[in-house]
């Protein structure tokens, strides 16, 4: 028989029984909540629907949030309502919220990990696409819609199909300036949009091993961009001195337990996997986006590619229409487009570490003018760490604001919005027409490449700084 | 949540890739409104100019196409954000179907749960089928048989499409998937407290 995959240990220990067809009730291990969830909270309860085990749910406020620099509770006032009534339904059902301005506040994704509420070896879900973000701890991790969040808060446990398995090997050393967000967006330009659909996707190999807890989180919260709802890397070292002593990790007697169990989880050498894809690393330079779709995406030092370049005509149209939208034209050196807004936040890239990389460039320099630039920690105790580190100052020294965590100008749902026609270097995930606001225009990057383009005043490569 | 059987109804031909979901409903509408007040935000910002007034060269603006109860779309359908109020508003708007070569993985189980029947079709199939509507000026109906798991173009051509035996059934009875769930009580205590002993340190943070 052959070896078992990583995915394979995992799901099976959570099927409560299996429904045919491929499809199976799975044990829901971890279920995480945003502010978006106050309306499946209210539908449950109205029908006289329990919350199943409050003990395995974990909520906090990001999505409506204000990010203003000294928010209240009032501030933004039309999302005050929204706000009230998560506490309220939080309250009603027994769920633990961390609310806005507390240690625990954040990006859910950014809080799950560093609360220490996502473990290896779990089944974890939460109403965000993004969720996948998680599997950088040794989980598998996935979004779900409204309706499954109604599921699983009323049963634990959620109706899903298995999906195929998909194998991407980093091998090779990240060259100088090359980071967890190069490689991923690398491969999406490689696999494409869909290139991971109906796939569970494996990140391996030494480039990935060496990878921090944080670049790990960052490289798979863009599985989605690739198509595949979970990706996920194995738990190793690097993960359990990452959560030990975190509030919510086991303690003394049974932190032993499960790190020994946490080590039987990696796939086995034998495994086989529906599809493989191999990267050499050392061929990867900074990326960024030129497009509307995160598969539009070239090295710093490449030119805007010509629609006319691909032979696919329905490709062609997307390929202009995305240069229309962005303002830019084939063939021109991508380096040097002016840019008007930078933003260093979201899921993908907040960590203390980006805001290390961001204010290390900082240092000693200004952000050019005309461009606003702004940090938006991915949560309150991230916030707390890089403000006892002196970063803020260093950052705002150099001309960038220093704001309150929340998802921010990543999807624009709270206000936060880059103007109509402006260009704007994001390290989020998403650089979809409209998504950091009506005519927005969005190049994602890593942090060094967003703070260098801060600095410069265009899309620069980091490693001429 | 309603049913779905059969459908012969107009299909509006919407052939771009990887439509994702923030095209389909705008963030700004998922703040306030309730699904079933969606549909005129569905594509908002291709149907409606800055002004406000309608876009008359979108499809959906377009008679016939304003009926459609069917979209034929490209690769990676409703990609992205796993907002559910894009298959609410498309639901509102009328939509009972959406034809295309792929789907993003959390539209796809979404559209399950509300009774929006997403269909795979190889593109070659889908292209055929704008033809043929579009040589109709868009009167022609597409039908779709989900019994027989079948797709009729308005010219009469069938081709089978493969969906899965639990979501066909799901779909066909209407019925609810979480009053389905709670009748495997049992299943699900028996696994928890096995779980619990297998597993304790999940369970440590309360």
């Amino acid at each position: 028989m052959a070896g078992r995959t990583l995915f394979d240990k995992i799901w099976d220990r959570h099927v409560i029984q299996e429904l045919g067809g491929g499809y199976a009730l799975m044990h829901v291990s971890r279920h995480l909540m945003h502010d978006g969830g106050a309306a499946a909270l209210e539908r449950n309860r109205k029908k006289g629907y329990k919350v199943r085990d409050t003990a395995l749910t974990f909520a906090t406020m990001d999505h409506a949030v204000s990010t203003e620099p000294g928010r209240t509770a009032a501030t933004r006032s039309q999302f005050v309502a929204r706000l009230d009534s998560m506490r309220e339904e939080c309250k009603l059902a027994g769920v633990r919220l961390f609310d806005i301005g507390e240690p625990g506040q954040g990006i859910i994704h950014v809080i799950g990990p560093e609360l220490g509420a996502t473990l290896p070896g779990t089944f974890l879900v939460c109403g965000d696409s993004h969720t996948c973000t998680h599997g950088g701890m040794g989980c598998i991790a996935f979004g779900i819609g409204s309706s499954e969040v109604s599921h699983v808060l009323a049963t634990q446990s959620l109706v899903q199909r298995r999906p195929q398995t998909m194998r991407a090997t980093f091998d090779g050393t990240l060259a100088p300036g090359v980071r967890a967000k190069d490689l991923i967006l690398y491969l999406i330009g490689q696999i494409g949009t869909a290139g991971g659909t109906g796939y569970a996707l494996e990140y391996a190999g030494s480039a990935i091993r060496s990878l921090p807890v944080e670049g790990r989180l960052t490289l798979c919260n863009l599985s989605i961009e690739a198509g595949a709802k979970i990706g996920f890397v194995a738990p190793d070292e690097t993960t359990y001195a990452f959560l030990k002593g975190r509030p919510f990790a086991p303690k003394g007697e049974m932190w032993d337990k499960a790190v020994a169990d946490w080590r039987t989880l990696p796939s086995d050498p034998d495994a086989v996997f529906d599809r493989e894809v191999k990267i050499d690393v050392a061929r990867i330079a900074p990326q960024i986006t030129w497009g509307t779709s995160p598969e539009h995406v070239v090295a710093v030092t490449e030119r805007i590619p010509d629609p006319k370049s691909v032979a696919d005509p329905d490709k062609q149209r997307a390929m202009q229409a995305a240069l229309d939208y962005m303002g830019l034209k084939a063939g021109a050196p991508i380096a040097g487009t002016p840019v008007d807004w930078v933003f260093i936040g979201s899921c993908t890239n907040s960590r203390l570490s980006d805001i290390q990389e961001a204010a290390a460039l900082a240092k000693g320099r200004k952000v050019a003018a005309g461009v606003t630039a702004w940090v938006v920690p991915g949560s309150e105790t991230i916030k707390r760490q890089a403000e006892a580190e002196g970063l803020d100052r260093v950052l705002t020294e150099a001309g960038f604001q220093w704001r309150e965590p929340g998802c921010s100008m990543c999807l624009a749902f709270n206000g936060d919005r880059v103007p109509p026609g402006k260009r704007s270097v994001s390290t989020s995930n998403r650089n979809f027409v409209g998504r950091q606001g009506p005519g927005a225009r969005t190049h994602l990057a890593s942090p060094a490449m967003a703070a260098a383009a801060a600095l410069t005043g265009t899309i620069s490569d980091v490693r001429s700084l | 949540m309603e049913k779905f059987t059969k459908l012969a109804a107009i299909a509006a031909p919407i052939m771009r890739q990887n439509i994702d979901t923030d095209m389909v409903i705008r963030v700004e509408r998922l703040r306030d409104l309730p699904p079933e007040k969606l549909g005129p935000y569905a594509f908002e910002s291709w149907r409606y100019k800055p002004d406000g007034s309608e876009a008359p060269e979108f499809v959906l603006n377009r008679p016939p196409y304003r009926d459609a109860k069917v979209i034929l779309a490209a690769d990676n359908f409703g990609c992205g954000s796993s907002r559910e109020a894009a298959v609410w508003s498309l639901f509102a708007f009328g939509i009972r179907c959406v034809i295309a070569p792929s789907f993003g993985p959390i539209f796809y189980n979404n559209c399950f749960q509300n009774g929006l029947l997403p269909v795979a079709l190889p593109l070659e199939v889908i292209e055929e089928l704008v033809a043929e509507v579009e040589a109709s000026q868009g009167t022609g109906k597409v039908s779709i048989d989900l019994e027989a798991c079948t797709v009729t173009s308005p010219s009469g051509k069938v081709t089978s499409f493969k969906i899965d035996p639990l979501r066909r059934e799901a779909l066909l009875s209407g019925q609810d998937q979480i009053e389905q769930t709670r009748g495997r009580e049992k299943e699900i205590a028996a696994f928890e407290q096995g779980d619990r002993q297998r597993f304790p340190w999940l369970y440590q943070s309360a």
